[in-house]
């Protein structure tokens, strides 16, 4: 029975490659026989459920993304590739409606088209949002993480950090306007206080609000995971590089932003992802005036331009997967997580 | 190296919200010493060593490195080092920028500060790792690292909190003689913190035992075996018999107790009864229980014991040396 052709592969490999790395050192755990306790044998039919298991759990969320994401998705790429007419789609292979994106737009350089503006105020409201949700979010974050010491505190401001998300968006939206407005609150304290004469137009319907509200909806989708990145800091850490004779700017930036990076980058995934995509907040805030590749997707779509509408999806899609693919260059998300 | 200094304690007393941890305590530490505080869990050792640290406010009283109160200092401005009980490497940098760390806080430039912590790592026999990830090291090998990178601020007062509670016993024992051994080529003050006994009679010129908050006896290592101070000390220290002797409570080594086969012999103390024998290798642990029902603990040498073996059940006469009775002072 205990023969040592009996002994799982893996086990003998312990035995065979025990660490003997210790400097000078013979290793006490090679002399000691108490580790290599033999697992009993299963019989084969546990054996194959073994095996099973793992995909058998994962299946059902893998059959959600199926349907529900990867199926739309291929629609989405393949109709981009489709005729369409005033009153039809046909199925056909051609690269038109990706041409009639960019129409004009190379030709028109160093001048920009409208798509390369709309693209370009996308991605500025993709990255001024993501430096503002950063710098909030890891605010808050190492505020929740080092500072509030008790788990049922933290709880209680994670409930609070939700709140926003109780309401529908158009309600979350439309609560803004008796704040920024033209007679909002904030102009009627600025005029009393006499900072100005005349009401501020440019808080509500402008750039200024569009970010607001986008900072204000997604600032928590960088808390989350900056939270979860600090919580696995050990305080000792802190304490060692205070010791070292770190000040706390120095320690912020050498030990505490490195580890909390992986946490950043989620954030920052999630984020750029959802403000690229977005077209209601920008829509209702920016008062319709502002454009967005989202709006401009939705105003195609209303004309029935599906295959244009797609393929303006597609390389959004692409835009946003690129991005996504740079920032995990810069990290490897399988390791740190 | 820099100079040793001296650590001194002025009733100083640490308070969260409403538990004393430590509770006005003073201490001196001579420049050079090797000392360990010992106790058991929870006894405020460690919070005394982190408010040496400066990594805990001290709540009341005085803390001294060399001629200056050192209070509201940083640790850096203390002249201390820390290594931490479960290392604290940081899990990022290499080995090599591990003890170049505190280098790179001042300042130092790359190239200079991985040449010193090349020569660092020499000390603790570690240059080979210099590029390994922490994570990628031993138990024992992250500790050598976390020395290192303590020892790379030429502190004045190296401070250890349970150095080598997290190494398998072997690795403990070597550590330990390893420790002793940079202790007195750097020649600097070193404070350890630990729980085991042992390892505080090996190591330190100074041994603290505390309990409560409070420092119960501090001497060097040998006085406080052979003269503990309370029946605690005599307890925790191990090895000792504690008696009621008339109005007096003894304590009588357990090296000190002689089982004699003849329960009615004239110089026999006590009359007890063989309860359990347990070989121990070098020596033979005898437990007894007495008839006014003390519980006893002798330890023969194993020849001394096979000369004139006993059974459990034996019934023997337990006698000691007068000058071997040490008395002892009740604890509050």
């Amino acid at each position: 029975m205990t023969n040592v052709t009996d002994i799982p592969t893996e086990v003998r490999q312990v035995r065979t490659s025990a660490p003997t790395n210790e400097p000078g050192l013979t290793n006490a755990r090679t002399a000691d026989p108490g580790h290599l306790i033999r697992k009993p044998r299963r019989r084969r039919g546990t054996r194959i459920a073994a095996t099973m298991a793992p995909y058998l759990q994962a299946a059902p969320i893998a059959l959600v993304f199926l349907i529900f994401f990867v199926l739309p998705l291929a629609a989405t790429v393949i109709v981009s590739f489709w005729q369409y007419t005033q009153y039809s789609i046909e199925p056909a292979l051609t690269v038109q409606n990706y041409g009639d994106v960019f129409y004009g737009c190379f030709d028109q350089l160093p001048g920009l088209c409208t798509t390369f503006r709309t693209y370009l105020s996308t991605l500025k409201f993709g990255i001024v949002v993501w430096a503002t949700t950063l710098v909030i979010g890891f605010t808050v974050a190492y505020f929740l993480a080092f500072h509030v010491r008790t788990l049922k505190v933290q709880v209680i401001c994670f409930v609070l950090c939700t709140i926003p998300f109780w309401t529908s968006i158009v309600i979350r939206m439309i609560s803004w306007i008796p704040l920024l407005g033209r007679n909002g609150l904030v102009n009627q304290a600025l005029m009393a206080m006499g900072v100005t004469d005349t009401p501020l137009e440019g808080l509500l319907y402008s750039d200024f609000a569009v970010i607001l509200a986008l900072t204000h909806l997604y600032t928590l989708f960088m808390v989350v995971p900056i939270f979860n990145s600090l919580m696995r800091i050990d305080p000792a850490l802190i304490e060692a590089s205070h010791d070292a004779g770190a000040t706390g700017a120095q320690t912020l930036r050498h030990v505490i932003l490195p580890l909390a990076r992986p946490g950043i980058l989620i954030g920052s995934i999630f984020v750029v992802t959802v403000v690229v995509g977005d077209f209601m907040t920008i829509g209702i805030m920016g008062g319709q005036q502002i454009a967005s590749v989202g709006k401009v997707i939705q105003t195609q779509m209303q004309f029935l331009q599906f295959p244009l509408a797609a393929a303006n999806a597609v390389i959004l899609l692409a835009t946003v997967l690129a991005g996504v693919w740079a920032l995990l260059k810069l990290v490897d998300i399988r390791r740190e997580l | 190296m820099s100079q040793a200094q001296s650590v001194e304690l002025a009733a100083v007393t640490k308070r969260y919200d409403n538990a004393l941890a430590v509770d006005a305590i003073s201490l001196k530490i001579k420049a050079g010493t090797y000392c360990c505080l010992l106790g058991p869990s929870g006894c405020g050792k460690s919070s005394t060593l982190r408010m040496i640290a400066g990594h805990e406010e001290v709540t009341d009283g005085d803390i001294v490195i060399g001629q200056r109160v050192v209070n509201n200092d940083t640790p850096a401005e203390r002249g201390t080092a820390m290594m931490f009980q479960n290392y604290a490497l940081f899990p990022h940098l290499s080995v090599a920028e591990n003890v170049a760390f505190s280098l790179h806080m001042k300042g130092v430039a790359r190239a200079e500060r991985l040449a010193r912590a090349a020569t660092m790592l020499e000390l603790v026999s570690m240059e080979d790792y210099a590029h390994r990830l922490p994570n990628q090291l031993s138990g024992g090998q992250q500790q050598r690292v976390a020395l290192a990178r303590a020892l790379m601020t030429k502190p004045s007062v190296l401070l250890l909190d349970e150095p080598l509670s997290a190494l398998d016993p072997f690795l403990r024992v070597r550590m330990r003689s390893e420790l002793r051994r940079i202790q007195s080529e750097l020649g600097i003050t070193f404070i350890h913190v630990t729980h085991s006994q042992e390892e505080a009679m090996a190591l330190a010129d100074l041994m603290v035992v505390m309990n409560d908050g409070r420092i119960v006896q501090a001497a060097p290592p040998r006085e406080i075996y052979n003269a503990p101070r309370t029946p605690f000390v005599a307890r925790f220290i191990g090895g000792h018999n504690i008696l009621e002797d008339g109005d007096r409570t003894i304590t009588l080594r357990a090296d000190d107790l002689a089982v004699l086969s003849d329960a009615g012999a004239s110089d026999a103390r006590r009359r007890a009864t063989v309860s359990e024998i347990e070989y121990r290798g070098v020596d033979v642990r005898i437990g007894l229980e007495t008839e006014a029902g003390e519980s006893l603990t002798a330890v023969i040498g194993e020849r001394a014991f096979f000369d004139q073996p006993l059974t459990p059940g034996a019934v023997v006469g337990v006698g000691w040396r007068t000058d071997a009775a040490h008395v002892l002072t009740l604890d509050r």
